[in-house]
């Protein structure tokens, strides 16, 4: 048989052929498709929904919009430079009154609280003093007599700008930057500022723990994974032992030993170390050492993982080429540990980032991480939007930083390792 | 050492009363006294957990010896860390470093010694040209095949001139066409640098083929150290005859001594005069060792007649290509060998009654198995 021959009859049978493959394996994909589907669809309502109703709710914005419908529409040709004309003052009196006997007003002026402080109190008093709708041509006067702040272009601009149904608004909040009066884009004023200050504050309390959990958990991973099975079993279990123990309790237990009258103020107190207690929780501190202790398994595990694959055999190569221990470490068994770093160290500060009952509970008020506010604006005030928006912002932040350690792992990838 | 003796090349290596235990009821290495010499090739042979490793490990410093001194170019070393020691070491699997390409790995005993970048480059590159493999330097070891990896892990443990090279079974890993071809390789690499090398295997062609001395590892025991030659024509015990090659043994009891030669009674039936190596005296058990091909085997009722001529039985005759193999029935021993001329195996039958012969001079007493 020659060569050409066979090239000619595989060149016949090469279509069928990538069909017949595709049959084959086709049912062996549905198959796979079939197995995985319940998670698919566990994760689609769990996971990617909320994700994208939350991201959803950050640009949203529809109340005003439904209370003052016929204003929103009057607003959209104003250029903004100057007052409004007679037909949108007639358009808000007529939506007022409306609003007032649907009983909605609450929703609207809720909205336009956030953009104008005071906005709550000229849309109520408006809408308790405006008896019936004014005559026609007199809407303008009659509005600004009930309160002089429709006078303002700014009230009016506020209303234009909440109109939706899409608005960039909480995002902007959530970065400490508004609108001023012309729509152009500036920071917020100082007493509003405070969501730049809390990113930071929740990057460096994440980057402190990280570092803590890397260089306390290093070493435990190193002897995990050199000592002989007896003992790293145990040792195992104790660095287990406090992950299936709950958050809470760990959290607590941070409480009775370091505050005030704690066990380690005492015991410094009788070794006469202090003459008066220290401040151990309730700031900084407290907040890293809780944090440091609860997220130590996360760093220990991937660390552990990629130690356990080094071989004894490289450092005993390292020594017999010459290297000192110090030498080997280095140059050969830390660049070896680093996916195992990397990969403990994305998962503790991104797990540090979502923090918020240890916070909560051992940190002072400067010490409150974003998911507090979160918390706090989708709990207490339900100011929906700002909570999607500062959310937006942290997932978007922690995206990127994946993506970076993504490049960077991607980079320096080991091939392979000991033949064996 | 005897008085008169001229005094040799003073050893580049010497064990002195080595002992060794890791849970301190077992040695695993009694009593060690080996000396090796500047530019020999020496292996260390003996099946597993007979102690070469462990010998090896404490010559390397990853053990330390329990009791004794091992002196490196007469400096004791028993408490002298491994990067100190100066002795390159390749390793069973190899052990280039995964995340260093092929030149950094050559590179890497240079760059911890501080010698300049430019004559540590000039260096690999020697290494590379030595093992053919200049073009993979950068490469990284996953991406390289058994035979290479072993190759660079050669040069690795060259590249700095270490005043000895240990090899911990490192062709190992590699199949048997490559393993061959890589025995040929360090031989040579061994005879044009001038190099001094302890070799640690198990199988012992790998070791008759590359030795100038071969140590005979059992029980934490050197049994016999000797040339290839010498200890498969001379083995001193049952132990290193088994050991060494291909052997039949037939037992039997000592019955006259005379000087070189003693008469054997087998237990099987029959008596051999056999050349006297390792037997205690007239009266005592012995077994007897006799390598295939040193058999000649007769047809049944043949008139040559000798001083060992034994009545055997054909049980199987197998084809090997440059030689075949007659397995028969000798006084008790159905599993003795004769190696024959291909095609001679064609007249043996199965069930055959023939007889065979070898010489005094090839038969040894041995110590009783």
């Amino acid at each position: 048989m020659t060569d050409a021959s066979l090239t000619g009859a595989d060149a016949r049978t090469e279509v069928p052929l990538k069909r017949r493959l595709r049959r084959a394996e086709r049912a062996r994909q549905v198959k796979a498709l079939a197995l995985v589907l319940p998670l698919l669809v566990f994760l689609l309502f769990t996971f990617a929904g909320p994700i994208a109703g939350m991201l959803w709710r950050a640009v949203d914005d529809r109340e005003v919009r439904q209370v003052l419908p016929q204003t929103v529409a009057a607003l959209a040709d104003w250029d903004g430079k100057d007052l409004p004309n007679e037909d949108a003052f007639a358009a808000l009196a007529s939506d007022i009154l409306a609003a007032r006997a649907a009983g909605t007003i609450a929703t609207a002026a809720k909205r336009l609280n956030y953009a104008l402080n005071g906005f709550r109190t000229i849309l109520t008093s408006t809408a308790r003093n405006l008896k019936a709708a004014p005559e026609r041509g007199a809407a303008k006067e009659t509005l600004g007599k009930i309160n002089a702040a429709w006078r303002e272009r700014a009230t009016w601009t506020t209303i234009k700008d909440a109109g939706g149904p899409l608005t960039g608004f909480y995002l902007l909040s959530a970065l400490d930057l508004t609108r001023n009066v012309d729509g152009a884009i500036i920071a917020a004023p100082p007493d509003q500022a405070i969501y730049r200050e809390v990113f930071t504050r929740t990057f460096v309390i994440s980057l402190s723990v990280t570092v803590l959990c890397l260089m306390l958990g290093f070493p435990v991973a190193y002897l995990l994974a050199t000592l002989p099975p007896a003992r790293s079993n145990l040792l195992m279990i104790f660095v287990l032992l406090p992950f299936w123990t709950s958050l809470l309790v760990r959290t607590c237990a941070w409480i009775v030993l370091l505050q005030s009258k704690g066990v380690v103020n005492d015991s410094l107190l009788w070794l006469g170390i202090i003459d008066q207690p220290l401040r151990l929780i309730y700031n900084r501190f407290g907040v890293c050492v809780a944090m440091t202790h609860v997220l130590l398994p996360f760093m220990i595990l991937p660390l552990y993982s990629s130690m356990k694959a080094i071989s004894p055999a490289y450092m005993r190569a390292a020594a017999s080429l010459g290297a000192p221990p110090l030498t080997a470490f280095l140059r050969i068994y830390l660049p070896q540990t680093l996916p195992g770093i990397g990969a403990g160290s994305l998962l503790v500060f991104i797990l540090a980032l979502g923090y918020y009952i240890t916070p909560a509970l051992v940190g002072g008020a400067a010490d409150q991480m974003i998911s507090y506010f979160i918390a706090l604006y989708t709990t207490e005030t339900a100011n929906w939007g700002l909570a999607s928006a500062l959310g937006a912002v942290l997932l978007l932040a922690t995206l990127l930083l994946a993506l970076v350690y993504g490049k960077l792992v991607q980079g320096q990838q080991v091939t392979g390792g000991m033949k064996n | 050492m005897e008085a008169g003796m001229v005094t040799p090349a003073p050893a580049l290596v010497r064990f002195s009363g080595i002992q060794k235990t890791y849970d301190g009821e077992h040695l695993v290495v009694k009593n060690l006294d080996l000396d090796i010499r500047k530019g020999e090739f020496i292996t260390l042979l003996g099946p597993s957990g007979s102690g070469k490793t462990t010998t090896l490990m404490m010559l390397a410093g990853f053990e330390v010896p329990t009791q004794g001194e091992i002196y490196l170019a007469g400096r004791p070393i028993k408490n002298m860390p491994p990067h100190k020691r100066d002795i390159g070491m390749v390793f069973q699997n190899y052990a280039l470093f995964p995340h260093l390409t092929i030149a950094e790995n050559i590179a890497f005993p240079l760059s911890v010694r501080k010698i300049g970048k430019a004559d540590a480059q000039e260096r690999v590159n020697a290494a590379l040209r030595m093992i053919k493999m200049e073009t993979m330097a950068h490469r990284r070891p996953g991406q390289l095949s058994g035979g290479q990896q072993q190759r660079v892990a050669l040069a690795r443990a060259l590249v700095f001139n270490p005043q000895l090279v240990l090899m911990d079974e490192p062709l190992g890993a590699l199949d048997k066409r490559l393993r061959e071809q890589m025995q040929l390789e360090i031989k040579q690499l061994h005879e044009t640098m001038g190099i001094t090398v302890v070799y640690v295997t198990h199988d012992q062609s790998e070791a008759l083929t590359m030795s100038d001395r071969i140590a005979v590892f059992n029980n934490g025991i050197v049994h016999q150290i000797d040339k290839p030659a010498a200890l498969y024509e001379h083995p001193v015990n049952s132990f290193v005859a088994h050991f060494i090659g291909e052997n039949n043994v037939l037992s039997g009891t000592v019955e006259t001594v005379d000087k070189d030669y003693c008469r054997v009674a087998l237990a099987g039936g029959g008596a051999v005069t056999a050349r006297t190596v390792n037997v205690s005296g007239a009266g005592t058990s012995t077994s007897l060792s006799v390598r295939p091909e040193r058999i000649t085997i007769v047809p049944g009722g043949a008139s040559s007649d000798g001083p060992n001529r034994l009545p055997a039985t054909v049980q199987n005759t197998i084809y090997l290509g440059d030689h075949a193999l007659a397995v028969l029935d000798v006084s008790g021993n159905a599993e003795f060998m004769v190696k024959l001329q291909p095609g001679a195996h064609d007249s043996l039958t199965h069930g055959a009654d023939v007889f065979v012969t070898f010489r005094p001079e090839d038969c040894l007493a041995l110590d009783p198995v």
